[in-house]
């Protein structure tokens, strides 16, 4: 089994700096979700870890060893292509064995592995077609299959279920995630998802333009987004962001100057911060109340039924949108005026660099029933 | 069943009746109007000249007196006159140039093919000037056979050519070597041209289909470890197998009715008289109409023949042969 560290990895693709100096230590065993917007270099970190690409500077690290100079196959590494990348002329079973044909396995051992993969993933009823025979979630389970053949002992996998309908996503997600269990592989998988990163993931680092932004457990990073970025990143709907201004200070918080008028206390640490700072107030659409009178107001000018709840987008005037999330059916209707009100507990203060102002002790966890601490200023 | 449903069923059936509706009938008729003019010019450039070779070849017409002939059967072919046998498939010339024409071809086209796969696989490589390379490499398909043959002549002269100067200087051989002329040469001179100028159309064919070729199986090869020995065999070879037959085919049927690569390289000699050499020499040299269009017939038949056994047993799918 192995861990997998990155020290101050970088590559650039002639002059385009594509990785700005990666460092990161995923333990042996554990399941590492690479997420972030498209083009911030998910993908070439994977195919750095996996040595389709060189790394032009730092280290790579598997089991301990330096791998920069290895040869993809010798890192002990197996990936699932988004593609699929199965051999288009050879059927399931070659698909497969294919790559076990090196590794001076007998044939009995081949086919002793091919078909425990083929029955963990249930295509023992297809190892005798061609790829373009089957439909796109068989193909996605072919190209895991023959991931698992080669008991790697780090799996890679790049968006594998990009290409597939909701209900098979979540039916390879679920087999993902055993797989994970039985082998208790290294994984480091990268998604788009938001749902894959947050149930998959032991750990899911956030990356953005090449850099990695924070790297949290699920929870914590929902909870405790270290900057704006990655509170924006994760949660969707996404998190409303009010622009505000420091009022005042103390023990227990910050209290937030909102544009309107009403004030918001956070408790935060409000180490190093003044009075009248500029900051960012982010609330995630669930945390925000309807009341009669709240400290915002707006016009409902769309509403979305979603089933189990409902998406309300409010105008609060001058190009500013809140989003706030509802259970059940919609009692309201576009073109309401409503009130708002912002339980501070929930509420998140990003400085003007972005970074977040640490939670005070006890705040804030995943499952918070802190005291209402609003105060409606009139 | 309801008389509703009865009537409902007949327009229907209407429609089935000789199994296609009434759209697919426009669109095989749209199908043919389309393909009319092109099976219209086939007919006259194409098929004419081939039906009048055919009808030659069981006449005895003559070049200086193409209008005055009598039908004979097969008498060009074979006849029996006495008791001893005549006409083209008694020729021991003609079954010399059969024989020439088939070794010309399995020989060159196989070297070209090879030759055509390295090549093909160095330029689809990244590196430098490769876009240059391509073009380059071209050229000698470029020059038109006449002038390249005629070159080569002049190259490979055994007293003043540059080639056997070139070898003298090196000392790898004693003599000038009369390359066109001598017959343990001559045929693999004319094989070796005919590869210089004609591999470069193989490597274009087979880079095509390799550019065709999706770039994740290599990477998916790589990780897995596979020999790049083994992934050539084993995938690239395989997928690109419908266009490198397609190729084959191309070259062979080139290859077959050879004339003027060897025209020029060494004139009427026997030994590499090809079967379109051996049929102009019937035709123009010794005017016998009859017995030239009964070769070319036999060409055209030889061809044709090989052309089917290629096709069945490579079973090339035209189509749909895509992933
Ligand atoms: N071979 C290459 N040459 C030059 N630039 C490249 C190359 N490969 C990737 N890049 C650049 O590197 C950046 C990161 O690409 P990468 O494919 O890693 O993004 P990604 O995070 O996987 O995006 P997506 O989510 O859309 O798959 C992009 O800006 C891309 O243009
Ligand atoms: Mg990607």
């Amino acid at each position: 089994m192995a861990d997998v560290v990155l020290k101050n990895v970088r590559k650039s693709f002639g002059r385009v700096h594509v990785i700005h100096g990666v460092d990161l230590a995923i333990e042996d065993g554990e399941f590492i979700v690479f997420v972030g917007p498209s083009g911030c270099g998910k993908s070439t970190l994977l195919r750095l870890i996996a040595g389709l690409e060189d790394i032009t500077s730092g280290d790579l690290f598997i089991g301990g060893e330096r791998v920069n100079d290895l040869a993809p196959a010798k890192r002990g590494i197996a990936m699932v292509f988004q593609s699929y990348a199965l051999y288009p002329h050879m059927n399931v079973y070659d698909n497969m064995a294919f790559g076990l044909e090196m590794a001076k396995s007998s044939k009995a051992q081949i086919d002793a592995k091919v078909r425990k993969a083929a029955r963990m993933l249930q295509i023992e009823a297809l190892l005798d077609r061609k790829p373009r025979q089957l439909s796109g979630g068989q193909r996605q389970r072919v190209a895991i299959g023959r991931a698992i053949v080669r008991d790697p002992k780090v799996f890679l996998f790049d968006e594998p279920l990009s290409n597939l309908d909701a209900a098979l996503r979540v039916q390879t997600r679920i087999e993902i995630a055993k797989l994970h269990t039985d082998t208790r592989a290294t994984m480091i998988y990268v998604t788009h998802d938001q749902v894959e990163a947050m149930t998959l993931a032991d750990r899911i680092v956030v990356l953005n333009a090449g850099r990695i932004e924070q790297v949290g457990t699920p929870l914590e990073l929902y909870h405790r987004p270290a900057n704006l970025f990655v509170a924006g990143f994760i949660g969707s709907p996404q998190m409303n962001f009010i622009p505000c201004t420091v009022a005042r200070t103390g023990k227990d918080g910050v209290q937030a100057q909102l544009p309107d008028g009403g004030t918001v206390t956070v408790p935060v640490s409000s180490e190093g911060v003044r009075a009248g700072e500029a900051v960012t107030l982010g609330i995630r659409p669930d945390h925000v109340q309807l009341k009669g009178q709240g400290v915002l107001t707006g016009r409902i000018e769309l509403v979305e039924e979603l089933g189990e709840n409902h998406l309300l987008y409010v105008n609060m005037g001058r190009e500013r949108h809140l989003t706030v999330r509802e259970p059940g059916d919609a009692r309201h209707e576009a073109g309401q005026e409503v009130g708002l009100s912002l339980d501070g507990g929930f509420c998140h203060l990003f400085r003007e660099s972005g970074e977040a102002l640490p939670p005070l002790p006890g705040s804030r966890g995943p499952a918070p029933t802190s005291p209402d601490l609003n105060s409606t200023a009139a | 069943m309801s008389g509703a449903a009865l009537q409902a069923s007949a327009p229907a059936r209407e429609t089935m009746r000789g199994g296609r509706s009434a759209l697919t009938r426009s669109r095989v008729r749209a199908a043919w109007i389309f393909i009319a003019p092109t099976l219209i010019v086939l007919a006259l450039i194409a098929g004419w000249p081939l039906a009048r070779t055919i009808w030659f070849s069981f006449t005895d017409a003559s070049l200086n007196n193409l209008g005055d002939y009598e039908f004979i059967g097969f008498e060009n072919y074979v006849a029996n006159f006495d008791g001893e046998w005549f006409g083209l498939l008694t020729d021991p010339d003609w079954w010399r140039s059969a024989w020439n024409t088939v070794w010309f071809t399995l020989v060159s086209v196989s070297i070209e093919t090879v030759l055509g796969i390295v090549v093909a696989l160095i330029l689809n490589a990244a590196f430098p000037g490769r876009g240059l390379m391509r073009a380059i490499i071209l050229i000698p398909w470029a020059i038109p056979t006449i002038v390249s043959a005629k070159m080569w002549n002049w190259m490979l002269h055994d007293q003043f050519g540059v080639i056997n100067d070139m070898l003298l200087r090196l000392g790898l051989i004693a003599a000038p070597i009369t390359w066109t002329a001598s017959p343990d040469t001559a045929l693999w001179t004319v094989v070796m041209v005919d590869v210089w100028k004609t591999t470069p159309f193989m490597a274009l064919l087979i880079l095509a289909a390799l550019q065709m070729l999706p770039g994740d199986i290599y990477e998916a090869a790589k990780v897995d470890g596979v020999h790049p020995v083994k992934v050539f065999f084993r995938v690239t070879l395989p997928l690109i197998k419908p266009a490198l037959i397609v190729a084959v085919i191309f070259r062979a049927l080139d290859a077959l009715r050879v004339f003027d690569l060897i025209y020029v390289l060494t004139a009427n000699s026997r030994d590499t008289m090809s079967m379109s050499v051996y049929a102009r020499q019937q035709l123009v040299d010794f005017q016998e109409v009859g017995l030239g269009s009964a070769a070319s017939t036999l060409i055209f038949l030889i061809i044709a023949l090989l052309v089917v056994v290629t096709l069945v047993a490579g079973q090339v799918r035209m189509s749909g042969e895509a992933r």
